[in-house]
């Protein structure tokens, strides 16, 4: 024994081995919560296999169909507890929560079950998956095809024939072509009707200003009132365009089985996309992960934010950002400079430092507070009254909006900038100014041409990390301006191109809401945790930018100071 | 370079007229940039001062006296003016607009008349059978707008007044009716002639009670329309009650049609009992109050009575549970008031506020719930007989000397005091004082309970477990970062840990309620096991680690003991988490969650103080470490080689030198790190069942202060005192986590000084 154990505790090396696993355990924390978030994010895109296996409850038998998500081992005794039947001799079952889809005919989308009953487990090649705009995943068997409700070509065998590959092609063309035409449809819908509705609505705004002002000339009036006629006539056109379009969209539809025997038809307009992970191989698998990852931050989300893509929170995230940074870059740089380059140093700046650090702690919902009753109320209601009186008693500016959101946001970091510009004003030696001053540059020349741009790493920093927190807050956006699901996004064809007073989408609250608002938590559960995985990306990846642009001021200013 | 050309330059004069308009120019740009910075910074300064003095602005007004004066219409104070119809008035009242008045006299008359000028809009003349006179008048309650005459034959009348908006030409023109809930034909209560009245019901129940001084009888009334619809049918049972001969002066009837309230001489008041098994019968008699009681009248709800005195004294009395489960009237509070014997008194009719008038003509208004006296004011010398409030109580009309007036009242936040946000109120319906947060409900004569303290318990409890894991862990690792590792593992170490600051909560909250709660819940007995084991390990592996031949611990230097101890943990963690269910099934019987709530006796949430203080632990961590790093990274060099160089062990310098001269530092990270807890939202919002209730246990959950105004403050209306509360609370965090802050940089700043003399 090289040290007896008393010598060992006397000389105090149990503590300094508890303080080495505290700093461990914190690591393994913040390892561990990455990689948790990590490798759900990430494997919610890989296509799970599709198991078919008997359940025989109470001598019973119903045949499942569907993704195994998760086990887990449960105490027998409370499963027993739970009214199972079970034989005594194991302590611990597994349980296995089982995606069976086809909510439609299941009425839900998971079922829980014990593995013991489950026999007969196969992963026959034939089962194929249908992602739908409604009712969530499809799982079963393709029988038939129809067009217009003739059948077009069918099989009902579980053996994979070329008779059944050549329906299979055929379906696969069927969507294909269905998703053409959906493409079509949206166009339409989204972008040229929009288009008309926003204008219609500006007609009308517009008519009842003039009301407003007490024009009386008709001719005003009926100016507006023939290009209404002209938009509702492109309207009417449109709309049989539509029309048209949706029944090639309704032509086909398919037949398949699902558990228990059961046949069903569903128009192919429903699906997005059919694929059949028993019988892919693995560079299909790469594929069709890419391909999903893909959907999932171009997209729109569907089924109530719980599949689809989060295209528009991303949108909103980015674009609440950018105007938010645009308010805070030059209010923060300023006031930095006022407080180290122009006031007086006495006590009151020291004041005035101490209150705008102790600004950077106030809880972030105490500036939502703020937000919602002075910007969006106060000045808002005000606004409106101005110049939106055309609009009320609908609010324009007078309800919670991307402009009050991003000024909510400028508010809560721009002590971020200012501590971090303050602190980089204060590494510029002094030699630097009073040598440009020497030289008969003005103060403002010397702050202009000399200080600043020396300074400008150190804005940055304090930008990015304003950036960062900024992008990374919730509890005020949900007072001042952000919404489940936001019909258009904030930035579109349509005059005044930025819609300032419009609500917007969010990572952070897209993560709030569908992780527990969401009627189908369960469901969604994978795709909240590839939105955190987005979002702590896009955060570390300021964070880790901000910090590689201080350690590169540092090394500057060393080189300077010698 | 020569200097022959020297002479080549020609004589530089610096004042030509365009170095001067240049200089000149630049000395005025200079002025401008200048005073924009000036201003540009003073106001951004201003701006972010701004919070402080809106949130205070907003806040303000729930602390506000209330203010009467009379009313004005375009600038003019509307002057008194005669009661219009004839006879003694029973009852005045307001419509919603406070537009019109009604007058209800004692020979029968409905007199529907303007506020302002006092002019008859509509005159209604009840049907008295001939030979009888009206004696009595009931008010089933102000909201429900229906009334009743009693006369002295025996018999009552029911009447509603009711009011119908029209817009003509974009004006509002009210026209007043009165309708007849229970049919136009005289309905019989009593033999006796009907001194004293008293209806309540709604839809299609009524019930009646009147008579006599010491001779009350009940009429239940069950209306039920025929089978054509076109005729209501009414069925009527009739009822004697018991004798109680303490001459009654006024009876009330409760709502549920069970309990009957009594006034009586000498402040006797009388319960009576409807439901008793062995019919009606009196449950309690009591002395409520000295001196004799002068008005007696039920708050809006009609649970609650309040009686007031010749002595000038309210009292709150409710119906409230003993230990044997029997209902007793309790006096509740009390108000403070004049020695003047009270004239009147009127309730609000959409809040829990009352208003009272004495011989020395002085109004006064209450709010119940909030125990305050919202206003006392002397309005004339002469004396006033009767109040009245508008619905909306923002009216108030006397009647003095046949005179009446309309007041305008300015009383928008009663309902708010100290006393209602921070100490136990006896609400309405319960059995005791309690801290209630409950803000909103479905049914208009609620009670609104807005008491903070649950709220501020809850953020302090989930605080206090989040520093329960952070701060060791956050010190002790700080310690080791900053004084024992190596320097190039500290450079990789502490930007990571730093880096965690960054991470939304909003993902630290979801893991939380998604992920770690249910985990919690499966491996209850395994995280215990954790607890225990992981420092064991760890200090067992020390001990084992220096047993080993030098030649092996030589290979890894001092310094990196941390980076070893990684996969000890995590094997450690596993195992306890393996033996989680072999532990459940011997120690606490294969059910943890069974053992708690059954064996314990505590109530177990699946979202509970735990799993928010593990989830908001780890969002402070990073704080509390990077402040107690820096503070002990900053400690000289030349102190601890000093310690060390006297032949202290490192241990012994770091506890004895190192620490003592770091602990303002650490001090105030713990301050930073708490106000951080305080104020996290997202959170405790989705980590917790955010239900306010007060309790330490750690198996339930909490409602913070943050999580409060992030869940109600979307749905509250702008204005109502429930907003101005939820900007209070937004208030008290502010100031809370300004004045730790404060604390925490000016101890930061003390602590810098003294490095900087060392």
């Amino acid at each position: 024994m090289n040290i007896s154990f008393r010598e060992w505790t006397k000389s105090g090396s149990p503590w300094v081995w508890l303080n080495a696993g505290a700093v461990a355990i914190c690591i393994i924390m913040v390892i561990g919560l990455l990689a948790l978030i990590a490798v759900r994010g990430l494997s919610h895109f890989w296509p799970a296999d599709i198991m078919q296996a008997n359940s025989t409850v109470n001598g019973s038998t119903t045949q499942l169909i569907g993704e195994v998500v998760q086990s887990e081992d449960v105490p027998t005794i409370q499963l027993r507890e739970a009214g199972n039947d079970l034989p005594g001799d194991q302590e611990f079952m597994v349980r296995s929560l089982i995606k069976i889809g086809n909510r439609d005919v299941n009425r839900a989308d998971f079922t829980w079950s014990i593995d013991y009953y489950l026999s007969d487990r196969e992963y026959p090649e034939m089962l194929f998956a249908a992602e739908r705009r409604e009712w969530g995943n499809f799982y079963g068997y393709l029988r038939a095809l129809k067009e217009n409700g003739n059948v077009v070509g069918s099989y009902d065998g579980y053996d994979k024939t070329a008779e059944y590959e050549a329906l299979w092609n055929d379906f696969e063309n069927r969507v294909e072509r269905a998703l053409d035409i959906q493409e079509d449809i949206y166009q339409i819908e989204k972008h040229r009707i929009g288009a008309i509705n926003y204008e219609l609505e500006r007609l009308r705004l517009k008519g009842r200003a003039l009301e407003l002002d007490g024009v009386t000339d008709q001719s005003r009036y009926d100016e507006l009132e023939n290009r209404r006629n002209e938009l509702n006539a492109e309207y009417e056109g449109l709309q049989q365009e539509l029309l048209d379009l949706y029944t090639l969209f309704n032509r086909d539809s398919y037949v398949a089985e699902v558990a228990n025997g059961q046949q069903i038809e569903i128009s192919l307009s429903k699906v997005v996309r059919i694929f059949r992970p028993n019988n892919m191989g693995f560079v299909e698998k790469i594929g069709h992960y890419f391909a999903k990852l893909w959907e999932f931050v171009s997209e729109d989300p569907r089924e109530a934010n719980t599949e689809g893509g989060i295209f528009p929170a991303i949108f909103g995230t980015v674009m609440m950002v950018i105007l938010m940074s645009i308010l805070v870059t030059p209010f923060g740089v300023v006031a930095a400079v006022y407080l180290r380059e122009y006031a007086k140093q006495g006590f009151v700046t020291r004041l005035i430092r101490i209150a705008v650090n102790n600004l950077a702690g106030v809880p972030s919902i105490v500036y939502g507070v703020f937000g919602l009753g002075f910007f969006v109320y106060f000045l808002g209601g005000n606004i409106d009254d101005l110049f939106f009186p055309e609009a009320k008693p609908s609010p324009t500016f007078g309800t919670p909006g991307l402009m009050w959101a991003s000024l909510t946001l400028a508010l809560l970091t721009v002590p971020v900038v200012i501590v971090a510009t303050e602190e980089g004003l204060s590494r510029i030696p002094r030699a630097v100014r009073e040598g440009s001053l020497a030289l008969g540059a003005t103060k403002f020349e010397t702050l202009w041409r000399v200080v600043l741009p020396m300074a400008s790493p150190a804005m940055m920093t304090g930008v990015i990390l304003a950036i960062a927190r900024a992008a990374g807050e919730v509890a005020p956006l949900m007072l001042v301006g952000v919404v489940k699901l936001a019909p258009s996004l904030p930035l579109d064809g349509n005059y005044p191109y930025i819609h300032l007073d419009q609500k917007f989408m969010h990572l952070g609250f897209h993560i709030y809401d569908v992780g527990f608002q969401s009627p189908n938590v369960e469901a969604a559960r994978p795709l909240v945790y590839a939105t955190a995985l987005l979002l702590v990306a896009v955060i570390a990846l300021l964070n880790l930018s901000a910090i590689a642009i201080r350690n590169h001021l540092r090394e500057k200013y060393k080189a300077l100071e010698m | 370079m020569t200097t022959d050309n020297s002479s080549a330059i020609p004589d530089l004069d610096f004042n030509t007229a365009s170095a001067k308009r240049s200089r000149k120019f630049r000395a005025l740009k200079d002025k401008i940039a200048s005073s924009l910075i000036g201003f540009g910074g003073i106001s951004v300064i201003i701006a972010i001062l701004l919070i402080f003095f809106y949130l205070l602005y907003e806040v303000q007004p729930l602390f506000n006296s209330a203010k009467i004066h009379q009313w004005q219409d375009n600038e003019q104070a509307v002057e008194a003016y005669p009661a219009p119809g004839e006879g003694e008035t029973l009852y005045l009242t307001l419509e919603e607009q406070a537009e019109i008045g009604l007058r209800v006299t004692d020979l029968g008359q409905m007199n529907f008349f303007n506020s302002r000028t006092g002019a008859m809009m509509k005159q209604v003349q009840a049907d008295i059978p001939a030979g009888a006179s009206v004696t009595s008048f009931a008010l089933a309650s102000e909201s429900s707008r229906i009334f009743a005459l009693g006369l002295s034959n025996g018999q009552a009348l029911v009447f509603k007044h009711e009011y119908k908006s029209e817009y003509p030409d974009g004006k509002r023109v009210i026209t007043p009716s009165v309708s007849y809930p229970l049919g136009e034909a005289p309905i019989d209560v009593a033999d006796t002639s009907l001194d004293l009245l008293a209806i309540n019901g709604e839809e299609s129940d009524f019930l009646l009670v009147g008579g006599g001084k010491n001779d009350l009888n009940a009429a239940a009334l069950t209306l039920s329309e025929s089978l054509f619809g076109d005729e209501v049918e009414i069925e009527t049972d009739n009822q004697h009650l018991p004798e109680l001969n303490i001459d009654a002066t006024k009876v009330l009837l409760m709502p549920d049609r069970r309990w009957i309230l009594i006034a009586g001489n000498n402040g006797k008041v009388a319960v009576l009992d409807l439901r008793n098994s062995e019919g009606p019968a009196v449950s309690q008699l009591l002395d409520a109050t000295d001196g004799s009681i002068t008005t007696f009248d039920l708050l809006l709800g009609g649970n609650a009575l309040l009686l007031g005195n010749d002595l000038g004294k309210v009292s709150q009395w409710f119906l409230v549970r003993d230990d044997q489960n029997l209902w007793q009237l309790t006096k509740i509070r009390e108000f403070e008031g004049a020695d003047a014997p009270l004239v009147d008194l009127t309730t609000e009719h959409r809040r829990k506020g009352f208003a009272t008038v004495d011989t020395d003509n002085t109004l006064r208004i209450y709010n119940s719930t909030a125990h305050r006296t919202a206003l006392s004011e002397k309005l004339s010398d002469k004396p006033i007989d009767m109040i009245a409030f508008a619905p909306r109580a923002n009216a108030l009309l006397t009647e003095q000397d046949n005179m009446l007036t309309l007041y305008k009242i300015e009383n928008e936040h009663p309902d708010v005091s100290w006393s209602a946000l921070w100490e136990e109120v006896w609400y309405e319906g319960y059995d005791e004082p309690k801290y209630i947060w409950q803000s909103s409900a479905a049914n208009n004569d609620f009670e609104p309970k807005y008491s903070l303290m649950p709220l501020a318990f809850g953020t302090l409890k989930a605080a206090f477990y989040a520093m329960l894991l952070a701060t060791p862990l956050a010190i002790c690792g700080a310690i080791y970062t900053a004084y024992f590792m190596v320097p190039t593992l500290r450079r990789k170490v502490k930007p990571f840990i730093e880096l965690m600051e960054a991470l939304p909560t909003v993902i630290l909250g979801f893991l939380a309620g998604l992920w770690l709660a249910p985990f919690m819940e499966d491996n209850l007995p395994g995280i215990f096991t954790c607890l225990i084991i992981v420092p064991l390990a760890v200090v067992a592996f020390g001990f084992s680690w220096a047993q080993l031949p030098q030649k092996i611990r030589f290979m890894i230097p001092d310094g990196w003991d941390a980076l070893l101890l990684i996969p000890v943990i995590i094997l450690t963690t596993l195992f306890g988490l393996s033996v989680s269910s072999g532990v459940e099934s011997i120690l606490f019987g294969g059910d943890m969650r069974a053992w708690i709530t059954d064996d314990l006796g505590i109530s177990y949430d699946q979202r509970n103080a735990l799993v928010v203080g593990i989830a908001m632990g780890f969002a402070v961590i990073p704080t509390i470490f990077s402040i107690t790093e820096d503070a002990i990274f900053a400690v000289p060099k030349h102190l601890s080689f000093g310690s060390l160089a006297l032949g202290a062990s490192p241990w012994q310098t770091l506890t004895r030198v190192v620490l003592p001269t770091a602990s303002p530092g650490i001090f105030s990270a713990v301050m930073i790190g708490m106000g951080r807890a305080v104020g996290e939202t997202m959170i405790v919002l989705m980590a917790t069942g955010n239900t306010p209730i007060m309790d330490m246990n750690i198996f339930e959950g909490m409602r913070t202060l943050a999580a409060n105004i992030a869940v109600e403050m979307p749905e509250s209306e702008v204005g109502s005192s429930h907003y101005r509360i939820l900007f209070l609370a937004a208030f008290v965090l502010f100031l809370f986590t300004f004045a730790v802050n404060t604390l925490a940089e000016l101890v930061r700043q003390s602590l810098r000084k003294k490095y900087g003399s060392l």
